[in-house]
This record gives structure tokens, sequence and C-alpha cells, in this order.
């Protein structure tokens, strides 16, 4: 494109809307060539493996990515705004060390959800006012929080676990909706919708892009840039109260070592889903893609008894080709 | 002292373009060895873009460098420290977490055999440099613990350090007390005597004449004359520099302004500005003129709720109101389009169409949801009427010339159907075609009833397009011109504190 359109005096009397349709953009973007990926990837898995096309294994590996799904599109939203939580998985032991203590008084389930909705809501308050209250930089606020959120846990547990979850509360972590649907399945494709509307279809996510873009220059059009940045820092809370409930849901135990190290692969979805770790752009079905890229490649190594170490290895080699490739793309062609 | 001989430095024909602006139109300069030339002219009259020429940051597009008559290029900062050529900037360029000693040597360390950094070395040389300008620093002391005064002996120091031949002094009073400033001119003579070549940029007809023996003038990005201090006159100097440069033609208007909009009463900040007080009325352009750093910006951001006033009240079409941000600034329908263009006006990385309905997403969404249809709607009319040069609507305004860029911005705060528009430097930077693109439409902003206020540096677009000016020095308001009593000549002397010192 070319800088202006000087070149033809008449062209700015009309200025169009776009230059490009629905169509083009929708070919040339970021999305599309990791859509390619997820589909090249499910094709090598099919040749490798002559387990991994079916049904139920295929509803199984769903589990890899759904939970680390529900927080990550709430962390996109983070991220794009230009902040960061680290936080994320120790929220997610403290809301389940805090469900599993209301359950020692054998509350009922919807108790339950309330208080591990309530703890995630609770801690990213907590991350929110430090970061805009205080002007800290959430990157290091976070990682204390991270500390804090799991310390507790340890300190409460200790080397304890707890059990005993009302016999319903297994629905939301193990039950199906229909057939080979899951309710985390479920849930996934809810939440990615009603993010997808929130960041895509209202002002609301308008304005993170903007803050993304520009903090000062938001400020200045008028936009409440710390109260927006709240509200963002509450809703990853609560998504990782809603992936803790799931996530305690699924194993029935709590101990304080559940979702380690959780937060950097939420942080390698959001960021492989072409969310800009700079801030300013990205989108939720870029996120979506990527979670299902994350766990066809997790269940297709589990098949060939490939082991967790070198399954990381996989996802970091992915993550960086994945980013280096659009890049050397337009190196190459300068050429 | 008589005319000394050759020059050491001497720019020939210097030209440095931007995208859309001639910085420097075929400049000439001459520093001399042991002389200290003023370099006299307006806000972006091009003194900065020759300092960084000077310094090895920019290359010029055209013309010659000559070093003791010979032509040079610089490819970088380290080139023209190199040739022994130093700046010593208006905030100086040093390290606060480094110690003066290490300020002073940063780039050109003692090394010892090994090629380590010769620490007692750096220490005994700091010390003597030092001592040589008399200033009373320990080399060991972290510069962070240093006022701005002690930051410039550093500077000064640094300069001597690397044996400089020229030294360039870019404001360097700006931000000193009067003890400090005289301390610094018998630095400056003593730079002289020991024969360096100094240019000296200021602002400050006193320190002009008090200190130079020798002025070169420029006047947007062009040489308009050189020669010895002694052989002219404060008038002659403000003359040669704001003399109306004749191709800038401003629209006519038909000055009728209504009722009052905006009055503001006693308005103070802490340490920015004092007891502000004026009335806009509808269909006026109000410009506030002064040197940078007067706290122009600062009364306009603080009407804008970004900083905060401590004393002072706004009442705006009549009612008393209190601003605390700007969101309340744009619903009591008072906005702002900043100086600074990529930080605070445009959003940089959204398109022209999401930035131009930022302001405005209340009404252009219908509870929460955005309507498309309707941003493009709103961009579509506002940049149409400021003929906004772009390819689309989708284009990322980053893509944009400045000129264009600002007609975003300003298509943005238009958008919100604002009582009063505060300009800041509304055309700094940007193309003569898209200055008179903003002018004209001013114009037609205030014939429509808009009250605007305009804050600018550049005197032919504050007598070309104000009403009345308001003339701010060191944070006060020390005159306001309409009429027959808004000339150039009035509006140097008033924000130069010319008047003032004569009267003292």
């Amino acid at each position: 494109m070319s800088e202006t359109g000087l070149r033809d005096s008449s062209l700015h009397r009309h200025l169009p809307d776009r230059l490009e349709g629905r169509g083009a953009r929708l070919v040339k973007s970021w999305e599309s060539l990791l859509l390619a990926v997820a589909i090249a990837i499910f094709v090598a898995n099919s040749f490798a493996s002559p387990y991994f096309l079916n049904a139920w294994s295929l509803s199984d590996a769903t589990f890899n990515f759904t939970e680390k799904a529900m927080i990550a599109f709430a962390m996109a939203m983070l991220i794009i705004a230009g902040e960061i939580d680290l936080s994320v998985a120790g929220i997610v032991a403290l809301a389940s060390t805090a469900m599993g203590a209301a359950a020692q008084f054998e509350v009922g389930v919807p108790v339950l959800i309330l208080v591990g909705l309530g703890t995630g809501l609770l801690c990213g308050a907590f991350n929110g006012i430090l970061v805009t209250g205080m002007g800290l930089p959430s990157i290091v606020v976070t990682i204390g929080t991270m500390s804090l959120f799991r310390g507790i846990s340890y300190i409460v547990l200790g080397d304890q676990a707890y059990r005993g979850y009302p016999a319903g509360f297994s629905w939301f972590g193990q039950g199906y909706v229909f057939w080979v649907i899951s309710f985390e399945l479920v849930l996934f494709a809810i939440l990615a919708l009603i993010y997808y509307v929130v960041l895509h279809r209202t002002s609301f996510g308008r304005t993170v892009y903007a803050i993304g873009n520009n903090p000062t220059g938001a400020l200045f059009s008028g936009i409440r840039v710390a109260r927006v940045k709240f509200v963002l820092f509450l809703l990853t809370g609560l998504m990782s109260g809603v992936a803790a409930i799931c996530l305690t849901s699924r194993l029935g135990s709590t101990r304080p070592s559940i979702a380690t190290a959780w937060e950097l692969e939420v942080v390698t979805m959001v960021v492989l889903g072409g969310i800009n770790i700079l801030g300013g752009s990205g989108t939720i079905p870029g996120v979506v893609i990527a979670a299902f890229v994350m766990g066809l490649v997790t269940f297709g190594l589990g098949l060939l008894n490939v082991p967790g170490i070198v399954m990381s290895i996989f996802i970091g080699a992915l993550l960086i080709g994945v980013i280096a490739l659009p890049r050397l793309w337009t190196l190459w062609r300068q050429r | 002292m008589a005319d000394a001989g050759t020059p050491v430095l001497s720019l020939k024909d210097v030209t440095k373009t931007f995208p859309g602006v001639t910085a420097l139109d075929a400049v000439s300069l001459d520093l001399y060895p042991g002389q200290v030339t003023a370099l006299v002219g307006e806000n972006g009259a091009g003194k900065s873009t020759i300092v960084k020429v000077l310094t090895g940051i920019y290359r010029p597009d055209g013309g010659e460098i000559l070093l003791d008559g010979a032509p040079v290029r610089f490819a970088s900062a380290q080139d023209a420290t190199a040739a022994g050529i130093t700046a010593i900037h208006q905030e100086t360029v040093l390290f606060d977490e480094l110690t003066v000693a290490e300020n002073i040597f940063i780039g050109h360390a003692p090394r010892t055999r090994l090629g380590l950094i010769d620490w007692p070395a750096i220490r005994a040389r700091a010390a003597e440099i030092l001592d040589r300008i008399d200033a009373p620093l320990d080399p060991m002391t972290p510069l962070r613990e240093l006022g701005i005064a002690s930051k410039h002996l550093v500077a000064i120091a640094r300069a001597l350090s690397v044996d400089a031949r020229v030294v360039v002094m870019d404001e360097p009073t700006a931000a000193l007390s009067r003890k400090e400033i005289e301390e610094l001119y018998e630095l400056v003579e003593r730079l002289r005597g020991e024969g360096r070549a100094i240019l000296f940029i200021s602002h400050k007809f006193d320190e002009i004449f008090r200190i130079a023996d020798r002025y070169t003038v420029f006047r947007d990005g062009q040489f308009v004359g050189a020669g010895r201090i002694a052989d002219v006159t404060e008038d002659q100097l403000v003359t040669m520099m704001v003399g109306r440069s004749v191709d800038q033609i401003f629209p006519d208007r038909d000055k009728a302004p209504g009722a009052a909009v905006l009055r503001v009463t006693g308005y103070s900040h802490p340490t920015e500005f004092d007891d502000i007080s004026f009335t806009l009325r509808r269909g006026e352009i109000l410009s506030f003129y002064g040197l940078v750093g007067a706290g122009r910006s600062e009364v306009m951001q603080a009407l804008f709720g970004i900083t905060k006033p401590s004393a002072g009240t706004v009442e705006i079409e009549g009612r008393a109101r209190t601003i605390r941000s700007p969101s309340d600034a744009i619903s009591a329908g008072v906005v702002y389009v900043p100086e600074d263009r990529g930080r605070q006006g445009a959003i940089i990385g959204l398109p022209i169409f999401q930035n131009v309905s930022l302001p405005s997403l209340g009404r252009t969404s219908r509870s929460g949801f955005l309507r498309l249809a309707e941003e493009f709607a709103l961009a579509r009319d506002y940049t149409k009427r400021l003929d906004l040069r772009a390819a689309s609507l989708d284009q990322d305004v980053g893509t944009l010339s400045g000129g264009n860029q600002q007609k975003v911005v300003i298509a943005k705060w238009l958008a919100t159907k604002p009582a009063v528009i505060i300009l800041d430097e509304p055309t700094k930077g940007i193309d003569i075609g898209s200055k008179a693109a903003v002018h004209a439409f001013m114009a037609d902003l205030a014939a429509e009833g808009l009250a605007v206020i305009m804050v600018s540096s550049e005197i032919p677009e504050v007598l070309g397009m104000s009403d009345r000016v308001i003339v701010m020095r060191e944070g006060r308001q020390v005159a306001e011109l309409e009429g027959a009593a808004l000339t150039p000549e009035a509006l140097v002397r008033h924000a130069a504190g010319i008047g003032a010192e004569k009267a003292a």
C-alpha cells in the first residue's frame, strides 16, 4: 500500500472504507497461517498413530487445552492492553484450595462454585489494585502474587490434599453434554464466543486495543485507562477461578502443586495465537486455533510415547518457529 | 577582538528535509576559534536540527561541512566527537546512575595494557578537569545526586575531556538560577580564552549580548543573516528573527466573537503556571504565545484534566466545572489537540476510522456494541471536511504523513461536537499544504461558532490567525495583545522579557 493517495488528486474525495475485501484480509491473516499449521499437525498425527482418529481419544485430547484456554481468552485481552498476569496458575491453586476448604464443611455445589469464582475475582482485584491503583509494573506485581497465592495454598495444605468434593461437583470436569462432547468443551466454546464478541464487537473491546497501542493517546482520548485495565485483571482472575473449578472437578482433589507452570502455557497459547506480546493486536479466533494446535501437539506426541520434557521442547520450538516464519518470509522476499 | 581568521568549522548550504518538511534549506554557519557565536531564531527555525547535524545525529541531504577547510562527513555521533565537536544539550544527555567521573569518560575511557578500564586514571583525570573549571565536585559522586547546574558542569568537563575544539551549547541556561548562569558565563569565557569555538543557542537577548561575539539568524530553516554582535542592536535582531515570510497566506475572517463560553479565573499550579485568568468567546480564536517552557501547554493540559491545578475556577457555558480527567473535559465540551501528535494525539496502530470514532464510541455504538457503518460514516464526514489524503479509512494512521495524522486527530475531536477546541502547536512539523488546510479549517470552525484556543510558537501563525493573544513567560500571563498592539516585536519582547528588563 502506498503511503498516501497523492498520485491521484481525486482519490481523497472518495475515501473508500477499506481497500481489501473480507476475503483478502482473511487469507493474509495470521489466523489462516495458524489454521494451516493446525491442519498439518492433525494430518501428521493421523498418519503417525492409528489411535489418533478416534472420537473418544480426540475428545480426551481436548482436556489438554480447554481449562488453559479459558484463562488464555482473558489473558489475551490483558496482553493486548499492554499488561500481563503471571499469577494465573497461583490463582488456580488458591481458588482450588479455597474450594477444598469449603468442601470440608460439606457445603453444596453452588457454594463451591461461588467460592471458586469469588477467590478468582478477589485475586484479580488484588493484582488490579496494585497495577492500576499504585502504578506498579504488572510483570513484577504478578510474579510476586504468583508466589503469594500459591504460597498460601502450601501453608494451608502442606503435603496434604483436599478430597471429599460432593458427588455433583465432578460433572464440571468429567461430565459430557452429548456423546463425546464434554461440558468443558462446551464451556470453552461458549466462552470463546463471549470473548470474541466482547473484544471484537463492543466498544469496551475497542478501548482495549486503543490502550494497548498507545496508553497515553488513549488517556488523551478520554478513555478511563486505569478502569479498563482493572476490569481486565478482574476478568483474568475470574477466568482462573473458572479454570480452577473445572480442573479441581476433573482431578477430584486439590494439592498445592495444582496447575504448576500453567502461566507459561497460557502465555504461550496467547502468543502463538498471534497476540502481540507488546500489546495492541491479536484476535480471539487466533487464540482458539492456538489452543487446538497445542492440544493436538501434546496429544499426538503423547500417543507416540514422547515424554513430557520433550513435549515442552517441541512446544517451545513450535512457538519460536511459528513466530519466526513470517519474519523469515519477508526477509527472504526482500533478497 | 578582530576577525579571527578562518573558521574552524563551516557549514555550507546544508539542507535537511524530513517527509513533508524542509527543516534546513541551504543554511550556512561559521564558527571561529576563540569566539562565541550565538544562533538566534524562533522555534522551528531549524536550530535543533543544526545541532543534530553538527553532532552527527542527522546526516544532511545536501551541502557540506568543512573542518579546517577540508570537507568532512559525520556518519555517527562518534565521528563528530572524534572530530572535536561536543554538545551540551538543553536536557543534558548524561547517565544518572553513573558517577561524575564515569559520565565524563564514558565512551572514551582510558585503558590499561590489558584493555581494562583504568579506574585510577579516570579518577585522577576527572579530578584534574573538574579542578580546571573550578567545579566543586567529587568525581565519585553519583550524578543523580547533583542539581542541573552541576550536571552542566559535568557536561562541560566531558567536553574538555575529549579536548573539544567546537562546543555546542543548546539553551544551556534554560533551567539555571541567576547565580548558576553567572558561573556558566565565566566558564564560557574561559573556554573562549582557550581558543575553542562555541556555538551558543539561546532565546534570551540579554545573554546573547552579554556573551556572544558573533550571531547567526535562522528563520523557518533558512539563513537570514550573520555578523558581529557589536554591529547590531536588539531591535535589528528581533526584526531578522520574525521578519514576515511572504509565502504564507492566512484565511480572511470576520471577527465577531459572541457570548463567553469558557471563563478561567486564577488558575494556578504548584510549579508550572500561576494565576492565569481569561475569557474565551464563541467564534473567537485566542492564542497563547511564549517560549518553550513558558507553561502554555501545562495550562491547556490542566483544562483538559491531564494535570491537576492547585487553585482557580473553570466555568464552561456559564456552569462551574471541576475537570478531573479527559473524559470529564470531553463531556464538558472541551477537547485538546496535543502537540505530541505521535504519543498523545493519534493512536498509531489503529486505522483512521477507529481513531476518529474513539472518543465518540458512546454515540456510534448501541448498548455497548460497535456499529461499524456508523463509525465509517462519522470518519468519512469529518475527514472529508479536513481534506484528508489517504488510501482508505481502514489505513493505519501511522502510515500517514504528519499533516494528515494531525487532520485525523482534529477530526476525532470535532466528531465529539465540542464547545471549545484547544490546539497545541497545531501546525508544528507539518507540510505547508496541510498547514494551510488546518488554518482554513480553524477559520471555518470559529465562523461556525466554536471557541478556539491555539497554543503556537510560530509568530506568523499567531499574527495571521488570532483575534487576541495572551503571552506567557515563566508560568505567568505577562501580556494580552489585540488589534494594533499585536505586532511581532511586541510578542517577542513580552515572551523574552525584554520590556521588563528595560523597565527595571
